[in-house]
C-alpha cells in the first residue's frame, strides 16, 4: 500500500514540473496584460508537434529538439500577438477572450488538416531509474528537470535582465511603464512571446513520454487554467507550486477512488479555489 | 411595455412564426430536420446572449445547462416513463434551479475568473455525468421504443418535439424582447457597462444576475431534453461538447451582441456557412480554422455583429433591428 503511494505519488510529482512550466506560459500572460490566451493549448499541441518532427524528419535528440520548439516558440508568440491580440488588448475580457479563441480554433482546424487527429509518439528511451520501491521513467526525471531548468531561466531573465525587468514593471502599472519610457507594446508582444515560448517548450517535453494528437493541447491547457488557479493568477513562480499539487492529486487519488473521479477532484477544487480565494493559495494581494 | 406596437418586436416573432409554420405545412422530414438544428441552436445563442451580450459575462460552457436539463429530462422520460413535455419542462426547471446555485456563487466573480470558473464547471459537470451510475455512467441512457407510443409511433414523435421546439424558441426570443425593455433588462445592461456605477445606482447586481443566468439556462435545459429525446439517447461527450459552447458564442458576436434579432440571424448563419464548409471540398478539413478566422476578423474589426453595425450605419433601420 504504502510503496504503492509512494510510487504514485513520485510519478505525479515529476508530472506536476511538467504542469507548472506549461501553466507558467498562461499565467506570464494574465499576469503582464490580463488576457487569458485561450491559444494556449494548440501552441503546448505545436510544441508536440515540432519536436515529434525534428526527432523523426531530422533525427535531432529530443531534447535538442524541444530547444529549437521554444526559440520558434517566441517569433510564433510575437504574430499571435501582432495579429490578434494586440487590437483588443484594451477591449473588455469578452474581445480578447475570443480573439485568442479564433487563432485557437485555426490552429487545431489546420493542424488537423495537416496532421489528422491520429496519436503519435516520440519513440525514445532514457532508461530508468530504480531507487528502492520506485521505477522512475528516465524521460520524467529529465523533463522534470528541463522544466526546473526553464523555471529557473524565467526567473533570472525576468528579476535580473533589463526586458525581464521592464516586464514586470508592464505588470505591475502600464500606464506608469509608459510614462517611464518603456515601449509597453514591445514588452506585451515579448511577454506575449514568452509565454508562447514556454507552452511550446512545455508541450515538447510532454511529448517524449506521452503520445499525443493535435487535440491533446486542450486537456493540458485545462490542466493549466487549474494550475493558474492554484498557484495564483500571474503568478509564474506560484505555477510551480500549482503543478505540483495537481500533479500530486493526479498520483494519489487513483489509489482511493476510481481514475475517471481524478477530473471531478480537479475542477471541483478549481471551483472551490476560484471562490474561496481567487488570488490564489500563494496570492497575497 | 407596448411591445407589440413595435417592428423591432414583430420582426423576429413572426419570422420565427411563419417559418415553423411553413415547416409544419411542408410536412417534409429533411426540412424538419435541418429546421430543428436551427432553431435549436437560435434558442441557444439567444439564451445565451440574455447573459452575455445583456449582462456582458462570457459563459464558456453554457452548454452545461443544456446537458444537465437534458440528462435529468431524459431520466425522466427513459426511467420513469414521463411524458415528454413535462420532462422538458422539469429539465428547464432543474437547468434553471442549478443555474441559480452555481450564479449565487461564482456569479461573485468577474470578467475572465467567472469564464474561466464556466469552463472549469463543464468539465466537472461532464466528468460528473461520467461517473454518475443512476445517468448511466459514461455509456449514458437510451429510450426504449415504445417510449414513441403514445405519439402514434417515432414519425409523429419527432413532429411534435419539433413542435414543442417551435413553441420553446419563440418563447426564448419573446423573453429575450422583453428582458431588454423591461426595468430589469435596463439593469443589467447598466451592469454590462459598469458593474460598480450599476450598483451605486440602485441596481441590486447579485440580485440581477442571478436572474440574468437563471433565464439562460432555463431555454437550453428544455431544448436538451428535446434533442435527447430525438436522438434516443444521451451520453455525456455529446452532452457537455465545449466545443458547442464557443459555437454559440460565435453566433451571438456574429448576429450582434445585445440585441433580439442579432442571436436568431448569426444562428443561421453560422449554421448555413458550417454546412457549406463542410461539404466543399477545399475547406471541408479547413472548415474549423475558416470559422475561428471568421471569428477573427468579426472580434477585430466588426464587435457589434451584423445587427449592431447595420444599426449604428443606417438609423432609420433602428426601429426595426432591436
Amino acid at each position: 500500500m504504502w510503496e504503492q503511494l509512494a510510487a504514485s505519488l513520485t510519478d505525479g510529482l515529476l508530472l506536476g514540473f511538467v504542469y507548472g512550466l506549461a501553466a507558467m506560459g498562461l499565467t506570464l500572460i494574465w499576469g503582464v496584460m490580463s488576457v487569458i490566451n485561450l491559444a494556449h493549448g494548440p501552441v503546448i499541441a505545436l510544441g508536440m508537434f515540432g519536436t515529434y518532427l525534428c526527432f523523426t524528419h531530422l533525427g535531432l535528440n529530443p531534447y535538442l529538439a524541444v530547444v529549437l520548439v521554444a526559440v520558434l516558440g517566441l517569433p510564433l508568440g510575437f504574430f499571435i500577438y501582432g495579429v490578434a491580440v494586440h487590437r483588443v488588448i484594451n477591449a473588455p475580457h469578452l474581445s480578447s477572450l475570443l480573439a485568442t479563441f479564433a487563432v485557437n480554433m485555426i490552429i487545431i482546424g489546420v493542424g488537423t488538416a495537416v496532421f489528422s487527429t491520429s496519436p503519435q509518439n516520440i519513440d525514445f528511451s532514457m532508461g530508468t531509474l530504480e531507487a528502492g520501491p520506485l521505477t522512475v521513467p528516465g524521460t520524467r526525471l529529465v523533463a522534470a528537470f528541463g522544466a526546473v531548468l526553464f523555471t529557473a531561466g524565467l526567473y533570472l531573465f525576468l528579476y535580473f535582465s533589463r526586458p525581464g525587468k521592464a516586464i514586470r514593471a508592464v505588470a505591475n502599472n502600464r500606464r506608469a511603464a509608459e510614462l517611464m519610457g518603456i515601449p509597453s507594446s514591445l514588452v506585451l508582444a515579448l511577454s506575449f512571446g514568452l509565454g508562447t515560448m514556454i507552452a511550446a517548450a512545455a508541450g515538447g517535453l510532454i511529448a517524449t513520454f506521452f503520445p499525443f494528437t493535435i487535440l491533446s493541447g486542450g486537456t493540458y491547457e485545462l490542466k493549466s487554467f487549474v494550475i493558474c488557479v492554484l498557484g495564483g493568477l500571474g503568478h509564474p513562480l506560484g505555477a510551480l507550486l500549482g503543478g505540483l499539487i495537481l500533479g500530486g492529486l493526479e498520483g494519489l487519488v487513483p489509489t482511493f477512488m476510481p481514475v475517471s473521479w481524478v477530473p471531478v477532484v480537479e475542477f471541483g477544487l478549481f471551483v472551490l479555489v476560484l471562490l474561496v480565494k481567487p488570488s490564489g493559495l500563494m496570492g497575497a494581494k | 411595455m407596448q411591445a407589440w406596437r413595435r417592428l423591432g418586436f414583430w420582426l423576429p416573432v413572426a419570422v420565427m412564426f411563419v417559418w415553423g409554420l411553413l415547416v409544419l405545412v411542408m410536412h417534409h422530414d429533411t426540412v424538419r430536420e435541418t429546421a430543428f438544428t436551427l432553431f435549436m441552436f437560435i434558442a441557444l445563442a439567444s439564451s445565451l446572449n440574455i447573459l452575455l451580450g445583456y449582462t456582458g459575462y462570457v459563459s464558456f460552457g453554457h452548454i452545461v445547462f443544456f446537458g444537465l436539463g437534458g440528462y435529468f429530462g431524459f431520466y425522466l422520460l427513459s426511467q420513469h416513463n414521463w411524458p415528454l413535455l413535462p420532462s422538458a419542462l422539469a429539465g428547464g426547471v432543474i437547468s434553471a434551479l442549478i443555474a441559480g446555485l452555481l450564479g449565487m456563487a461564482i456569479l461573485r466573480l468577474r470578467g475572465a475568473y467567472f469564464a474561466l470558473a464556466t469552463i472549469g464547471i463543464n468539465e466537472a459537470a461532464r466528468a460528473f455525468a461520467d461517473n454518475f451510475s443512476p445517468f448511466g455512467g459514461a455509456t449514458g441512457m437510451f429510450i426504449q421504443f415504445s417510449a414513441y407510443e403514445p405519439y402514434g409511433g417515432p414519425g409523429p414523435a419527432l413532429w411534435a418535439s419539433f413542435i414543442y421546439l417551435w413553441i420553446i424558441t419563440l418563447a426564448v426570443i419573446l423573453v429575450s424582447y422583453l428582458v431588454k425593455h423591461s426595468r430589469f433588462g435596463l439593469g443589467l445592461l447598466a451592469i454590462r457597462e459598469d458593474e460598480d456605477a450599476a450598483m451605486v445606482m440602485g441596481v441590486k447586481a447579485p440580485r440581477a444576475k442571478t436572474i440574468a443566468f437563471m433565464l439562460s439556462a432555463v431555454g437550453p435545459g428544455m431544448i436538451g431534453t428535446l434533442y435527447f429525446f430525438k436522438n434516443g439517447n444521451v451520453e455525456p461527450g455529446d452532452a457537455f461538447q465545449l466545443h458547442m459552447s464557443i459555437e454559440m458564442l460565435v453566433m451571438v458576436m456574429l448576429g450582434g451582441m445585445g440585441t433580439v434579432l442579432g442571436p436568431l440571424l448569426g444562428a443561421v448563419t453560422y449554421v448555413g456557412l458550417r454546412g457549406y464548409l463542410l461539404t466543399t471540398p477545399i475547406f471541408q478539413n479547413l472548415h474549423l480554422a475558416v470559422a475561428g478566422l471568421i471569428l477573427l476578423l468579426i472580434i477585430l474589426f466588426v464587435p457589434a455583429g451584423a445587427v449592431g453595425w447595420v444599426r449604428s450605419r443606417v438609423p432609420w433601420l433602428r426601429r426595426a433591428l432591436e
